[in-house]
């Protein structure tokens, strides 16, 4: 009925797939192959805050404009896409790795690991993520790593909370007393039958955990906390931009729609996902009753 | 209210870890305030008179216990900037912040459960997936680039396109430059600057709501009792706005908890961005200038006010669910 078909599901989840290929695809080919540099600054004058389709002093044609060196925008943002894509997965990525573990332990041992572990996230789910991230990366020095970081430890609470609540059902299954009975032990347990059975919460949170660590990296970028010029990112380009956005707006606003429209991707292949392994746990609910 | 007692020892509890994380993560960073706070070429018993005024030299231990006891007592230390005590500094923000985040929060609940309701009701039609789109794409934009893409608009678009001048909304500051009115005309000054931050605010937030009120009014209209009224012949809109909306409730109310959050963070970029001067922009002042005593502090009230939004919300779902007074 209202609910999306699986078909529906699909087309819109590898139709965003192919969307963020072709994204990660130009973003590696296009800043190795324009005939612009997107970070030497040459001749300003002539080439500064050209708008965009146009072309500069010396006939060079820019798709976006240029910004106050004379850079082209659309060959910086799409050497910026590097960062932000990079960033954005590999900070989802270690959050969920930490959140895995943590939640996999306290869920399996429970007891004083399990209360310390779940008050921790309790504490730093209380401090809202921006601010705990500004927090953190105003103490230590800006810069990818410091990013990532930050991510990390900023973003592993809900998914240590999904596998922990996981890992407790599963291990109240039957098929975990049989492999106790035929003498499995402990750790060998918990990583090869339980967790392999707690893991698909976790794999929608970090597909939507992509959009928002790329946008909380570009607000740290963009904030000066994050990555640093002349390395061009997605917040920074926007930073740059900020003075110039009632000149020459497109500096600022053109790499915020290539920060929406990477987002909303992100974003629609994660509720695709989750749709899709919602329906599955329903149906093998619906199998076990 | 023996459940209300117990909820707010909880929050008590957890805001004291809070304030202790606050503490440790400070401490944990390299360098201390003293190195900030005197030039490089500082003689080292300076910096060493330094460390011992900051309280800097003494064991951790009672460190911690002087930050605790200070912030029992209201005490947040000084500002390294301005030698202002945080508490007087961040006592001045919040009222612009709190403003700001409770009319966003309201409309952010207002706009989007309408928006949601509307589109469950009209599921699978043009307006509806326009809606969609419009709220996901909203959902994925950074709240400081919708401030600044409208801070173009209404600087470079209005003069570009000759907009009249009751929609040249000023875009920067709580009041004009030179404002000098009080009462009535102070707040008249005050709403028209507040347009274009509410609007940023609460449009992220509500496209977020909108698509959760959706989704879950649809799980909601797939139930027995739905069917059940339109099998009695109640038209499709009182089904939505009495029954679909009353069961509703209770799910709202903790997204709403839910939502103080990012409306809290949303605020650091849109005050930053037009100038408001309340929590957001003193925190990322004292990010730049690296005054921790403030910085930590504007954390603590921060996570204070995620804290009372929970327990309120905690509150309100045991008075509007009978089922949960027990």
């Amino acid at each position: 009925m209202a609910r999306p078909t699986s078909s529906h599901v699909t087309r819109a989840a590898k139709w965003s797939l192919g969307a963020l290929a072709a994204l990660g695809l130009a973003a590696a080919l296009i800043p190795a192959l324009a005939t612009v540099d997107p970070l030497a600054i040459d001749d300003v004058l002539a080439a500064r805050l050209i708008p965009p389709l146009a072309r500069d002093a010396h006939g060079q044609w820019h798709a976006l404009g240029t910004d106050r060196f004379g850079r082209d925008v659309f060959v910086r943002m799409m050497l910026a896409a590097r960062i932000s894509l990079a960033v954005g997965i590999g900070g989802s990525l270690l959050a969920s790795a930490m959140g895995v573990a943590v939640g996999a332990l306290s869920g399996w041992w429970r007891g004083a690991t399990d209360r310390l572990a779940m008050a921790l996230s309790d504490t730093l789910q209380a401090i809202p993520r921006l601010i705990l991230l500004l927090l953190c990366a105003s103490l230590w020095r800006p810069g990818v790593t410091t990013v990532l970081a930050v991510l990390a430890l900023t973003g592993w609470m809900g998914i240590a909370r999904l596998v922990r609540a996981e890992v407790m059902s599963v291990s109240s299954r039957s098929f975990v007393d049989g492999a106790r009975v035929l003498g499995v032990g402990e750790w060998r347990m918990l990583a090869r039958h339980v967790l392999p059975n707690a893991l698909g919460p976790a794999i929608v949170a970090t597909t939507l955990g992509v959009g928002n660590a790329i946008l909380l990296e570009s607000g740290l970028a963009f904030l000066g906390l994050g990555v640093q010029p002349p390395s061009p990112s997605w917040g920074n380009m926007i930073a740059g931009g900020r003075d110039l956005i009632v000149s020459a707006p497109w500096v600022a606003l053109a790499p915020g729609m290539a920060l929406i429209a990477t987002v909303l991707l992100c974003n629609v292949l994660g509720d695709a996902l989750r749709d899709r392994l919602a329906g599955e746990t329903a149906a093998s609910l619906a199998d076990r009753a | 209210m023996r459940a209300l007692a117990q909820r707010a020892a909880e929050s008590l509890l957890l805001f004291w870890l809070v304030v202790s994380l606050t503490f440790l993560l400070a401490h944990l960073a390299p360098g201390d305030a003293a190195d900030l706070l005197v030039p490089p070429a500082a003689a080292a018993e300076d910096v060493a008179r330094i460390r011992r005024d900051l309280g800097l030299d003494a064991p951790l231990v009672e460190q911690y216990a002087r930050w605790i006891g200070g912030v029992l007592r209201g005490d947040l230390g000084e500002s390294f900037a301005t030698n202002e005590p945080v508490s007087r500094v961040l006592g001045r923000a919040l009222p612009v912040s709190l403003g700001l985040g409770l009319v966003s929060l309201a409309l952010t609940f207002a706009v989007g459960v309408s928006v949601g309701l509307f589109q469950a009701a009209r599921r699978g039609r043009w307006s509806d997936r326009l809606l969609t789109v419009g709220s996901l794409s909203l959902f994925a934009a950074p709240s400081y680039w919708l401030a600044l893409a409208l801070v173009a608009l209404f600087t470079y678009g209005a003069s570009q396109w000759g907009f009249p001048a009751w929609l040249r909304l000023p875009a920067f500051g709580l009041t004009g430059p030179a404002f000098t009115g009080r009462g009535l005309a102070w707040l008249g000054e005050v709403i028209r600057h507040a347009v274009l931050p509410v609007f940023v605010l609460s449009a992220i937030g509500a496209a977020g709501i909108a698509r959760y009120a959706r989704a879950a009014s649809l799980d909601l209209m797939r139930s027995e009792w739905v069917r059940t009224a339109a099998a009695k012949g109640v038209r499709e809109r009182d089904i939505v706005s009495r029954h679909v909306l009353a069961n509703a409730l209770s799910p709202l109310v903790v997204l709403l908890a839910l939502s103080v959050p990012g409306v809290v963070a949303g605020s650091v970029f849109v005050e930053g961005i037009f100038a408001w001067p309340g929590m957001g922009r003193t925190l990322l002042g004292a990010i730049a200038a690296r005054d921790y005593p403030v910085i930590m502090g504007a954390t603590i009230l921060y996570a204070a006010l995620v804290i009372v939004a929970n327990a309120l919300a905690d509150a309100a779902l045991v008075w509007l669910d009978p089922r949960r007074r027990t």
